[in-house]
């Protein structure tokens, strides 16, 4: 019973998240759906380019770290970097996927 | 107005991610979509940084609050060294170690993903929903990172066989077991502690080396989308976290189309995800016979024929596909080449960019086998060479053959360039059935009339193939 009540508080804590979340997932399918399978690859590519994003949360626990606490700096500077890799490698891996789809 | 501005940034972040996305799908528009996500991206990066306001544990703006420079120098250091690795690691690295990179890029995200929720457990103790975001995030992003870092040393030749650890279900569950009762005691115990947090991300990382250690070669393209789509859950979860829009669109996105790729690739392999995940490798899926509607006749050719064929050639072109890479036939193709070679037959391999799923995948294929790199002939290159070939031999590959794509406007893969076998004296097509292609469609190369099927496995079909050749 408590746990119905915890669950409930909490779908009516974070309602319009829970709304975007789904709404979200619909998108995902639908961008993907009717593409042709020949660009499946350098999707999956462009696709993993964006999931960099999480270095926005990297970032945003770094400028939140107390400069005292080393290790925090450590980990931070190590998630904002390995974060970066995943931003411009991925684009940039894609582009030059892509840029043999151009070539005629 | 702060805060305003980024959410603003926000926006534009993930209107351009699902633009940027749906471009993507068009071959036309594809590289300018991928632009455009790049910038969302920097347009998102640089609002988080530059709009950054301090707010305290009850979500209060402490205006007073400037970060401190350390801090901002390290975020400078970190972006600026991760961009020219990866800028130098993208540009320079060959097209055969695409696939490779990609997985590790990929396994970056996680590495990222995982940090980050090590970093903000302690100041989430007690709050259920962010604890429950957060552990999902370290699972999800640590066996994302472990998975494919396994997946890079596979591609990468390091690890070629698939491994079957002893007594591997169980080690398997006892490890899963762990991964959840760490994490549920986390969160439900609302424990503070580093060593259980340590503990979790360790199981985590087994555990994700455990589910890819068993999984073949070739099906690591199917692997690397499913732990991509597993990065992106990882993203999302993070912006639950912090209610960060940016980051939930970007990694649900990414999250939800990855699981449809990976679907997507299973179904073209005629195997269920399960299949590839838990499934022993190769072997034994079955074989449909030819089912679709015949557009004029289809001749078959016997071990024998092909073998004379081959032995009084002057010219062979070998076009390698998935096919090969699934029954793991580059030593037995390349045992192929060294014979005919020495009975004085010019042998080349033309490589189509998107051959085997991954860019590239073909290159490293062949190279594990050691055919030498000058053999391998790029589709430039290949094509107005066919002209003067006598036999050209497709093995396990399809849609990069198609002529579809040149004469079809309807096709779905018309304007892809092809490999134009069809100009050869020969064709020879080694499939294991009349299935179509990864791209679902019917091939009217079957039906030219120079054109003949060699039915079988490509391994087995092959190994026949030079059992007949030795003793002619």
């Amino acid at each position: 019973m408590e746990l119905i009540r915890h669950a409930f508080s909490f779908f009516g804590h974070h309602q319009e998240l829970i709304y975007f979340i789904i709404l979200s997932v619909f998108v995902g399918i639908e961008v993907i759906g009717g593409v042709p399978t020949v660009l499946h690859t350098p999707l999956m590519s462009g696709a993993n380019a964006i999931h960099g994003v999480v270095i926005v949360g990297a970032i945003y626990v770094m400028l939140n770290v107390n400069p005292s606490n080393m290790l925090a700096l450590c980990l931070g500077f190590l998630a904002v970097l390995l974060g970066t890799l995943n931003v411009v490698g991925g684009f940039v891996v894609t582009d030059r996927m892509l840029e043999m789809f151009k070539k005629k | 107005m702060k805060t305003n501005l980024l959410e603003v940034c926000y926006l534009i972040g993930s209107v351009t991610f699902i633009l940027g996305l749906k471009m993507m799908g068009n071959a036309k528009t594809a590289r300018k979509g991928n632009l455009i996500g790049a910038a969302g991206m920097i347009i998102a990066i640089l609002g988080t940084i530059v709009l950054f306001v301090k707010k305290d544990e009850a979500g209060v703006v402490d205006p007073n609050y400037t970060v401190p420079t350390l801090i901002y120098g390290m975020i400078g250091g970190a972006i600026l060294l991760g961009t020219i690795i990866g800028w130098l690691a993208a540009k320079k690295v060959q097209m055969t170690k695409m696939p490779e990179l990609v997985s590790i890029f990929n396994g970056m995200g996680g590495a990222c993903a995982a940090l980050i929720g090590l970093m903000e457990y302690g100041k989430n103790v007690g709050h259920t929903g962010s604890s429950i975001a957060i552990v999902l995030g370290i699972i999800i992003g640590s066996i994302s990172f472990a998975g494919s870092v396994i997946a890079f040393l596979k591609l990468n030749g390091t690890m070629n066989q698939p491994i079957r650890l002893p007594a591997y279900n169980i080690l398997n569950t006892v490890v899963m077991i762990a991964v959840f009762a760490f994490g549920g005691y986390l969160v439900f115990g609302q424990i503070n502690s580093h060593m259980l947090l340590c503990a979790l991300f360790g199981a985590a990382l087994i555990y994700g080396v455990l589910f890819t250690v068993p999984i073949g070669g070739a099906d690591m393209p199917v692997v690397i989308s499913l732990l991509n789509s597993f990065t992106g859950l990882a993203a999302a979860f993070g912006g639950f976290l912090y209610g960060n829009k940016v980051m939930l669109t970007g990694g649900i996105l990414v999250g939800s189309a990855g699981t449809l790729l990976t679907l997507v690739m299973c179904k073209a392999m005629n195997r269920p995800l399960s299949n590839v995940i838990f499934g022993a490798f190769g072997g034994g899926s079955a074989v449909a016979g030819p089912g679709s509607d015949a557009k004029g006749s289809i001749k078959d050719i016997s071990v024998s024929d092909l073998a004379v064929l081959m032995n009084y050639s002057k010219k062979i072109v070998i076009v390698p596909g998935y096919g090969l890479a699934v029954a793991q036939a580059q030593h037995v193709i390349h045992e192929l080449e060294l014979l005919l070679e020495e009975r004085g037959v010019e042998v080349k391999y033309a490589i189509h960019p998107v051959a085997g799923r991954m860019p590239g995948h073909m290159n490293v294929l062949l190279a594990e086998s050691n055919v030498a790199y000058e053999k391998l002939v790029e589709m430039d290159d290949i094509n107005p060479e066919f002209e003067q070939t006598d036999v050209v031999l497709v093995v396990g590959a399809n849609d990069v053959v198609n002529p579809a794509a040149k004469t079809d406007p309807s096709s779905p893969i018309y304007g892809m360039p092809i490999l134009e076998v069809n100009r050869a004296k020969n064709i020879i097509i080694n499939k294991r059935s009349m299935n179509a292609g990864y791209a679902g469609i019917d091939n009217l190369l079957f039906y030219d009339p120079k054109s003949s099927m060699f039915f079988g496995d490509a391994k087995k079909a092959l190994t026949e193939l030079v059992a007949e050749l030795k003793t002619m």
